[in-house]
């Protein structure tokens, strides 16, 4: 009998501690195939967030390292210039990017940084109980945004992909999402183009995957992935954003 | 009429925060910091306070926004934990050195690496040189009582410098307990106005803020000025505790004693411990012990004076630390400050330095018991190595 699926080697057998319905689960799951694809489990090191993924090296079985709130580009760095034949990632959400670590990641594309990046986008703060995020949508509700996103006071949420793919730097940016089959398997693709990018030496690459997060959402599992499709992606489209070398 | 509630230790702060109803509260959110902004952001959305509320980007954003409005003659608080006051530590010191009466409760929570939210004094502790007040709370309602006097503190005249209201991560912020609340209007009446001093408003007088000040400047004579505010502040924190007594009925000062006026052998500790220290005097005591306890408030300024007259007739001390200065074999900077303020008395207590409870670890009656225990072995000998003892430490 052939086996259809199994366990990605780089994953490991521990139980995940995501919510019911968190596509945060999927998300690694990709990552692991794509390491394994690509055979370079024994080359890659993998940078973990402060953030709902903090666990993250329980699950991959791959070397790994914290990281600061925000300070994954700045860290994931610092083990490339040591170590540049070694594939190194990093995986970071919204608040962690994009609010608290926005300079790092700027500037570790400016530099083309030749790393990758997992940039997952639930609009919230997950780990912290669901408060406001720059990438919370207008009118969102959050904790910390009980009325509502005001975007007179708070803005608009930033979209990080087109603002990091003005940067010279950047090679390959692509934004993705999870809420079907169908755009789990395109998710993968992106992935494993940001990565080959990075096999390749052809500097910083990024991958922005739409994300759930039903608890603090308030949303049941089925619902969140309808909200995500129906709020999310017109604010956020989907695209290759930038492919620089057309790899 | 006052109210008698039943409060976690975050929304007892985010209430005094509702009274107060500061100009503006910039933050970002940390645990176990994150529930008192929550309910904060609610008192917000609900048209309870009039307050402008500011979701910072990270927590060195959100001190240089409270840096701003402060400056700006606004009165402003914000709250924090851990890596979200490490990341602050540049804001700290400006907030200080440009005399702004920030209040800033801290919910104490271990500094990474490992990473670890639960209580320890690590964080506070290292921003002990920053220049802000430090006020530690035992419980929700001193946590409470401390946010309000934090407020007629940090802007009395002879002081303006920020003050930082400390409280035990999840032991104090995420426990239930019952408590006393002013009524509004009392406590109203206490907070008063702000009079802002050289407020960027003031046409008529337009100042700079923080401007560059070099080699032959005044820096040194700010820095002097600076270290009086703080000696000044004693008497601020003296003066409002009385002010706070006749509206609530409670009493505070720099410290609290527990059966210390014949105790041999004085506990001293401050935050949460404090609760568990107590009643393990009473059962010590029962069992022929003469023991006490010193429960420290008012971390900065160092009552050096006081404490050193409160535990002149005592001969063994057992300071309790729940953070470490990793300064070589000198012990937790209870411990360090302690043993400092006594250098220039003639009979000096032997002082052991207990630190305890890093990153969470259960401060146990049973440990407490030890502790004892062992200042009783070392009542006399003065060996070095046992000066520090880590208190339930695994092998
Ligand atoms: C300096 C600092 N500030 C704040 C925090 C608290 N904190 C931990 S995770 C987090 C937000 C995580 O949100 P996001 O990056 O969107 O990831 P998610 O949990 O949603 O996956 C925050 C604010 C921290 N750890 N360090």
């Amino acid at each position: 009998m052939n086996a259809v699926f199994a366990r990605p080697r780089a994953m490991t057998e521990q139980k995940t501690h995501y919510c019911p319905g968190c596509t945060h689960g999927i998300i690694h799951r990709m990552v692991a195939e794509v390491i394994d694809e690509l055979g370079i489990r024994e080359d890659t090191v993998g940078v973990a967030p402060v953030g709902c993924a903090v666990f993250l090296y329980n699950y991959l079985d791959i070397d790994m390292q914290e990281s600061a709130h925000g300070r994954a580009p700045a860290v994931a760095t610092g083990i490339k210039r040591v170590l540049p034949d070694r594939i190194v990632f990093t995986y970071q959400g919204d608040g962690d990017l994009a609010s608290i670590g926005t300079a790092e990641i700027i500037h570790a594309a400016a530099r083309g940084e030749n790393i990758t990046t997992v940039f997952v986008n639930n609009a919230i703060y997950g780990m912290t109980g669901g408060q406001m995020a720059p990438t919370t949508l207008p009118g969102q509700f959050t904790s910390t945004s009980k009325a509502g996103r005001n975007t007179q006071s708070a803005g608009f949420p930033i979209r990080v992909s087109e603002m990091l793919a003005t940067l010279e730097g950047a090679t390959y940016i692509s934004r993705v999402s999870v809420h079907n089959p169908a755009h789990v398997i395109r998710a993968k693709k992106a992935l494993l183009k940001a990565f080959t990018v990075q096999k390749q030496g052809l500097g910083f690459s990024m991958v922005e995957v739409l994300s759930t997060c039903p608890t603090n959402w308030g949303l049941k599992p089925t619902e969140a992935l309808a909200w995500l499709e129906e709020k999310m992606i017109p604010y956020y489209p989907l695209d290759e954003v930038k492919n620089r070398l057309e790899v | 009429m006052p109210r008698t509630v039943a409060l976690i230790g975050t929304d007892a702060i985010a209430e005094a925060m509702r009274q107060i109803n500061p100009d503006v509260v910039p933050a970002y959110p940390i645990t176990p910091q994150t529930a008192i902004v929550e309910t904060f952001a609610q008192m917000v959305g609900d048209g309870l306070v009039d307050t402008e509320m500011i979701n910072a980007e990270s927590e060195h954003s959100a001190l240089s926004a409270a840096i701003g409005a402060a400056a700006a003659g606004a009165r402003v608080m914000t709250a924090t934990s851990a890596q979200g006051l490490a990341l602050m530590w540049e804001m700290l010191y400006i907030a200080s050195g440009m005399r702004l009466p920030i209040v800033m409760p801290n919910v104490n929570r271990a500094l990474s690496a490992p990473i670890n939210i639960h209580c320890d004094h690590s964080d506070s502790m290292g921003a002990r040189d920053s220049g802000w007040i430090q006020l530690f709370s035992e419980n929700a309602q001193e946590a409470y009582d401390n946010v309000l006097q934090a407020v007629l503190i940090a802007e009395d005249p002879n002081v303006l410098l920020p003050v930082m209201v400390l409280l035990d991560g999840f032991i104090i912020s995420h426990a239930v307990e019952r408590l006393d609340l002013l009524d509004d209007r009392t406590a109203k009446q206490f907070i008063g106005t702000l009079m802002p001093r050289d407020s960027l408003l003031d046409a008529e007088n337009p100042p700079s803020w923080g401007v560059f000040d070099g080699l032959g400047g005044y820096y040194f004579e700010f820095k002097r000025a600076q270290a009086q505010a703080m000696i000044n502040a004693a008497a601020a924190v003296r003066k409002v505790a009385g002010q706070y007594a006749e509206i609530s009925g409670r009493h505070y000062d720099f410290f609290e004693t527990y059966r210390l006026d014949d105790a041999e052998l004085v506990i001293v500790a401050a935050g949460s411990a404090a609760g568990t220290i107590r009643s393990m005097i009473d059962d010590l005591r029962a069992e022929g012990l003469r023991i006490g306890m010193l429960k420290l408030r008012m971390f900065r300024p160092f009552p050096e004076r006081d404490l050193v007259k409160a535990l002149s007739h005592v001969k063994n001390v057992a300071v309790f630390d729940r953070s470490d200065t990793f300064a070589g074999e000198m012990g937790g900077p209870l411990f360090v400050e302690l043993r400092a303020a006594f250098y220039e008395e003639e009979k000096r207590p032997q002082m052991l330095n207990f630190i305890y409870g890093l990153g969470g670890r259960d401060l146990s009656r049973n440990l407490i018991r030890q502790a004892v225990d062992s200042c009783k072995l070392a009542a006399g000998s003065n060996e070095r190595q046992k000066r520090i003892i880590y208190l339930g430490i695994r092998d």
